[in-house]
């Protein structure tokens, strides 16, 4: 797996209520590309990290990821490389430690003791609270808890990095803290989310879903400012892009089309 | 409403004395788990109309609490719990056994005695159960059961049910709270809504699992619960075991009470 590559071929998924929430995506990102996957509420988007990681299987198509095919023989291997950051971080933390919560991914793959000890640490102080390491979970901040989620992750040593809504219930200090922590990362990021002006700063491409299906894939500053396709995908520009409420004008650096 | 989240920080509670650094902690959990099901094996073992022999088993729950600082609170309240159950199960005692019993020249019904001795030895081995999750976590249990060779369906289920009931208990709190916002001017919960009330919390709950289960699955998770460096037992573990077994054997062997009774009323004559 030398090239982390996560490609959707003809992805097509749909609920037992007979939902269609995918239909026929396909899209392939590259190393180390922080890509944002973006839509209105129901596009489809958190169907689409599920399928990417094998939690769903589609029905049609096929997840490759660093040209291995994800199919149940397959699942475990790739599970190992793939982190997934959930959006409720409470889902993510089962343990009584932090310290147990991120130690829990690298112990399923017996590592030895000492090795996770290491990776433990390390994943806590990348993202800055190695000092609640033998703090119990649900006495943390939502700040907080969702470093935590992240650390369990980083502990696992992923190549690509899955971040369900990473901002969602988070106050403006913690939300900057987590964009300059995601900022810090090398590793593929794949991102959902509705704040786009977060998309914005971090993600370099977005692809655009609107009723299972992808209707713009390109680079961030040109799909996040083309006012007329946002609103067809139910969405708006990005608040830094729009016009300031107290004097009128724009950001001299926005181009709406 | 209050009660849920009292019952959510009262487990989390238990979580937190776990954690907590003593003689009693830093002991092997199977060593602690091995003198508890020793402790209560014997308990159990006693005659039907034995009080005054159950005395010494009371020195066992007092110095754990003692020695893992533990605080009787918290234990005493999740014995009330549990309390009516026992007493449901010698209630009926007092109404069949209707014999009569010389204690100390005063005649007592056999009936309340066996009763009182089976408030006496439920309430000791439910309060030593108590205490063995207090001083080293479900975790440690699950670890030692592991090392009895129970079979790992059984600790995992275990394991689970204990994460999930603080789950269950979360997306109860939730739901009742959003009634009680919008149910003026009653008490408790109507009738008609139990069914919807119950049905939702239990569909919430099940989705909340699904997720939890997702995440761990998602971190490699295979069916076993690998809780880090397994700790050896140390002579000092083996003792406590030997000390404890010994302690419990020679006071079923001999009664302690009455020999220590029958010793200073001897001196003092």
């Amino acid at each position: 797996m030398s090239h982390h590559i996560t490609e959707a071929k003809e992805l097509f998924y749909s609920y037992p209520d007979g939902h269609r929430a995918v239909n026929g995506i396909s899209f392939c990102i590259h190393h180390g590309e922080s890509v944002g996957i973006i839509g209105a509420n129901g596009a489809g988007k958190s169907t689409l990290l599920m399928l990417l990681n094998g939690i769903l299987t589609p029905f049609q198509g096929d997840v490759i990821i660093g040209e291995v095919k994800l199919n149940k023989s397959t699942l475990n291997m790739i599970r190992q490389r793939l982190g997934m950051v959930f959006q409720d971080p409470d889902d993510q933390l089962f343990m009584t430690t932090v310290y147990d919560d991120v130690a829990f991914g690298p112990r399923n793959l017996k590592i030895d003791e000492p090795q996770v000890e290491r990776r433990v640490l390390s994943a806590l102080e990348q993202v800055g609270i190695a000092h609640l390491k033998d703090r119990a979970p649900f006495h943390l901040s939502a700040g907080e808890k969702r470093a935590a989620a992240i650390a369990t992750v980083l502990s696992m040593s992923p190549d690509i990095l899955f971040l369900d809504e990473p901002t969602s219930s988070l106050d403006p200090k913690s939300r900057r803290r987590l964009m300059n922590i995601l900022k810090g990362f090398e590793h593929t990021k794949i991102i959902t989310s509705h704040d786009l002006d977060m998309v914005l700063e971090l993600c370099s491409r977005v692809i655009v879903l609107k009723n299972g299906q992808v209707i713009a894939d390109g680079p961030a500053k040109d799909i996040l400012t083309n006012k007329k396709m946002m609103e067809e995908a139910g969405l708006e520009v990005p608040l830094s892009l729009q016009k300031c409420p107290v004097c009128g004008k724009t950001k001299p650096d926005a181009d709406f089309r | 409403m209050s009660n849920i989240v009292n019952a959510i920080y009262n487990i989390r509670q238990f979580d937190e004395l776990a954690r907590q650094d003593s003689f009693i902690h830093r002991l092997h959990p199977l060593a602690k788990l091995l003198a508890t099901l020793v402790y209560t094996v014997v308990l159990v073992s006693y005659d039907k109309y034995a009080i005054i022999a159950l005395l010494p088993f009371l020195f066992f729950p007092v110095f754990v609490a003692a020695a893992g600082r533990i605080p009787a609170g918290p234990v005493l309240k999740r014995l009330l719990y549990v309390e009516p159950m026992i007493i449901c199960v010698g209630l009926l005692n007092p109404l069949f056994d209707r014999g009569i019993t010389i204690i100390l020249g005063h005649a007592v019904s056999s009936g309340w005695l066996i009763f009182i001795s089976i408030v006496i030895k439920g309430s000791l081995a439910v309060t030593s159960a108590l205490l063995l999750i207090a001083t080293t976590g479900m975790d440690g249990i699950a670890l030692s059961l592991r090392e009895l060779k129970v079979p790992k369906i059984f600790v995992l289920q275990l394991m689970l049910t204990y994460r999930y009931i603080s789950v269950l208990l979360e997306e109860a709190a939730r739901t009742l709270q959003a009634y009680s916002l919008r149910a003026f001017d009653t008490k408790g919960i109507k009738r008609v809504v139990w069914g919807p009330l119950l049905g939702q919390i239990l569909l919430r709950t099940l989705d909340r699992a699904q997720r939890i289960y997702e995440a761990m699955c998602l971190r490699g998770f295979m069916g076993e619960y690998h809780i880090g460096q397994e700790p050896r037992p140390k002579p000092g573990d083996i003792m406590y075991v030997m000390g404890w077994g010994t302690f419990f054997a020679a006071s079923r062997a001999v009664n302690l009470p009455l020999w220590l009774g029958n010793l200073l009323t001897g001196a003092l004559k």
